[in-house]
């Protein structure tokens, strides 16, 4: 190799892109595998070698995860929607507002406070579940979704990232001239701010709705044995017990997977530039 | 993570408008002295939401939590409730299960946390080529990301069945398995941690290879056309100029999958045939620590204990991610 080029130069060989068709393969499969078994009767699960083609009994299995008792998924996917709706929309605000003041406003304490959120970055918050869940049950929660929604209203990791946008897309000039035009701090967070970080709440709040709608353990201990779980608490309702029939499981499985699979599809490119841009700037 | 450590009084970039600094006008009109108020006070009204949800949920139960521990605090009987001294922290020295739950958290996050981050720098390095289709390749490797962990266990689990799985399956060609013999990947240590540091795998390697390659295409093009030169191959390019280039990403990536790595909950929760146990198999062959917080706090109800151990829990994964970053960095440092 004497040529001068850099990687991003270097047309992929041959190798490269088996390797990578091979890694897609196995980022896949798990996935292919969920809608062959939940497309299936239960003796697919135990075929050897495997049930490659799906069949055709997805209704049936689904009509089945949706009316067992001791289950509730449809109200899961209902109290899912909610919980991730109410919490990307609540991040979005409340991040960006803040976000906003410490890139753009002047005020005491300001270096002060931003490197409290830098350091609060990294925090392990699930270490502090028992002491969380005192405290929800202190103020009469506990077992509501307002306890599950609750922690997840706003994250450090939102104003960090809201800030280091809002530097770089908000030109200061923008933001004395309203104020020269005598604009409110209210008024140039509306028509200034707002409308140039609209690929920044686009990566933000298609971040936190999968990391919501995905979240196990906090909603595990507030729902748990409640007729209205999330829908990944009532997902291990429906793997527990000594009964546990796997095109059911894989059904209810691919029911909750499929609204995350359409967010990929819609907002891919914004959600692999927000995690490529968020390397560079950390 | 800079601009914000130690800024002196001279704002070059940032400069804003600063009230009562300029030229002092004679008579102030109620506009200007309401404009005067919003500017001075509603950078703090901006903030509070941040700061008074993230005080009342984040911060105050991470230190409210040093309190409980030192508690006996029990859910199913309040009365017990005062204080125990050290008695949870002694307790937690002698318990088995605990270092048991730190045996497993511990092999489960090494069998998972290297291959993860080798291939994912080997990806992004290929990623990082010029590609066809290069947009569906990295939507592609956020596959995992999106999917639910809970939904892909429950896949994972039927693969690594015992009797008719299809890792079974497979390794039956390698004659690593056979129908007379399968391996059980439920029954030991070492095949439940390779079941469950796959799951962990095929969940992250994608996403880290996109933070790796974001950092990558930053890497100025000179630098390769110099070492390409002096004839280094694509391999040793990687290793030799690519990683120590983007060594900061790197420690990014492993502070990362320490911190979450040591928590490891949701996996060998759902990998367990009885799944709300939090037992981690039969004789605990796999349960992690995170899962013996939950256990002791709600399925013994003893939450004093549980957070004696998540402190525990916490200092361990302090030190522990201390110690990646700055081994990491020496690691990344010995070039030139």
């Amino acid at each position: 190799m004497t040529i001068a080029r850099a990687p991003q130069d270097t047309p992929g060989s041959r190798w490269t892109y088996l390797f990578l068709l091979l890694m897609l393969a196995f980022s896949a499969f798990p996935l292919y595998w969920m809608f062959v078994i939940s497309t299936g009767d239960e003796s697919a699960v135990s075929k050897t070698p495997p049930q490659a083609i799906p069949g055709n009994q997805l209704l049936t299995n689904l009509r089945e995860v949706f009316t067992l008792q001791d289950v509730f998924f449809s109200a899961g996917l209902v109290n899912s929607v909610i919980v991730a709706t109410v919490t990307t929309v609540a991040q979005l605000f409340f991040c960006s507002l803040a976000g906003f003041a410490f890139a753009k406003l002047r005020f005491k304490g300001r270096n002060a406070l931003m490197v409290f959120v830098v350091l609060t970055l990294t925090i392990p918050n699930q270490l502090a579940v028992v002491a969380l869940y005192i405290l929800t049950g202190k103020l009469g929660l506990n077992g509501t979704l307002l306890a599950v929604i609750a922690p997840g209203l706003v994250t450090a990791f939102g104003v960090f990232y809201m800030r280091q946008f809002i530097v770089g897309a908000v030109p200061d000039e923008l933001v004395e001239a309203a104020r020269v035009d005598g604009a409110t701090v209210t008024r140039i967070y509306r028509s200034v701010v707002l409308p140039a970080i609209r690929p920044a709440l686009a990566v933000l709040g298609l971040l936190t709705f999968v990391a919501t709608w995905n979240d196990f353990q906090w909603p595990l201990i507030q729902l748990q044995g409640t007729d209205y779980p999330t829908s990944m608490v009532a997902l291990s309702d429906l793997a527990s017990g000594n009964y546990v029939l796997y095109r059911r499981v894989l059904s209810g499985a691919l029911v909750a997977t499929l609204p995350l699979l359409v967010v990929l599809f819609l907002g891919g490119r914004q959600i692999v530039r927000g995690i490529m841009e968020g390397a560079v700037k950390s | 993570m800079s601009a914000t450590g130690s800024a002196p009084p001279a704002p070059t970039r940032e400069s804003t408008t600063e009230p009562g600094r300029g030229p002092r006008a004679p008579r102030l009109g109620w506009r200007d002295r309401a404009l005067r108020l919003d500017v001075r006070l509603m950078p703090y009204v901006l903030i509070s939401p941040f700061f008074l949800l993230f005080l009342a949920f984040g911060l105050f139960p991470l230190l409210f939590n040093g309190v409980v521990a030192f508690r006996t605090w029990r859910l199913d009987d309040p009365t017990l409730d005062g204080w125990a001294g050290l008695a949870n922290f002694r307790r937690l020295f002698g318990d088995d299960a605990f270092w048991n739950a730190l045996y497993n958290t511990s092999g489960i996050f090494i069998l998972s946390t290297v291959p993860q981050l080798l291939l994912a720098l080997i990806i992004a390095s290929l990623l990082n080529r010029r590609l066809r289709a290069q947009t569906w390749f990295r939507m592609g490797a956020l596959l995992p990301y999106v999917t639910p962990i809970v939904a892909s266990t429950l896949v994972f689990k039927v693969v690594f069945e015992r009797d008719h799985g299809i890792a079974n399956w497979a390794l039956s060609f390698l004659g690593l398995s056979s129908a007379a013999n399968p391996i059980d990947w439920h029954a030991t240590k070492t095949a439940s941690w390779i079941a469950i540091a796959t799951m962990v795998n095929w969940k992250w390697i994608g996403y880290n290879a996109l933070l790796y390659l974001g950092a990558m295409q930053t890497v100025p093009r000179d630098v390769y056309e110099a070492a390409a030169l002096d004839g280094a191959s694509q391999w040793r390019q990687l290793w030799r100029i690519t990683v120590p280039m983007i060594r900061p990403v790197v420690i990014f990536t492993v502070v990362l999958s320490t911190i979450g790595g040591l928590q490891l909950f949701t996996e060998p929760m759902l990998y367990d045939l009885n799944v709300q146990g939090a037992t981690g198999g039969s004789g605990g062959q796999w349960q992690t620590v995170a899962q013996l917080i939950y256990k002791v706090g709600w399925k013994d109800l003893n939450l004093g204990y549980a957070a004696a151990m998540s402190w525990a829990l916490f200092l361990i994964i302090l030190v522990i991610t201390l110690a990646n970053a700055l081994l990491t960095n020496r690691l990344g440092g010995g070039r030139k």
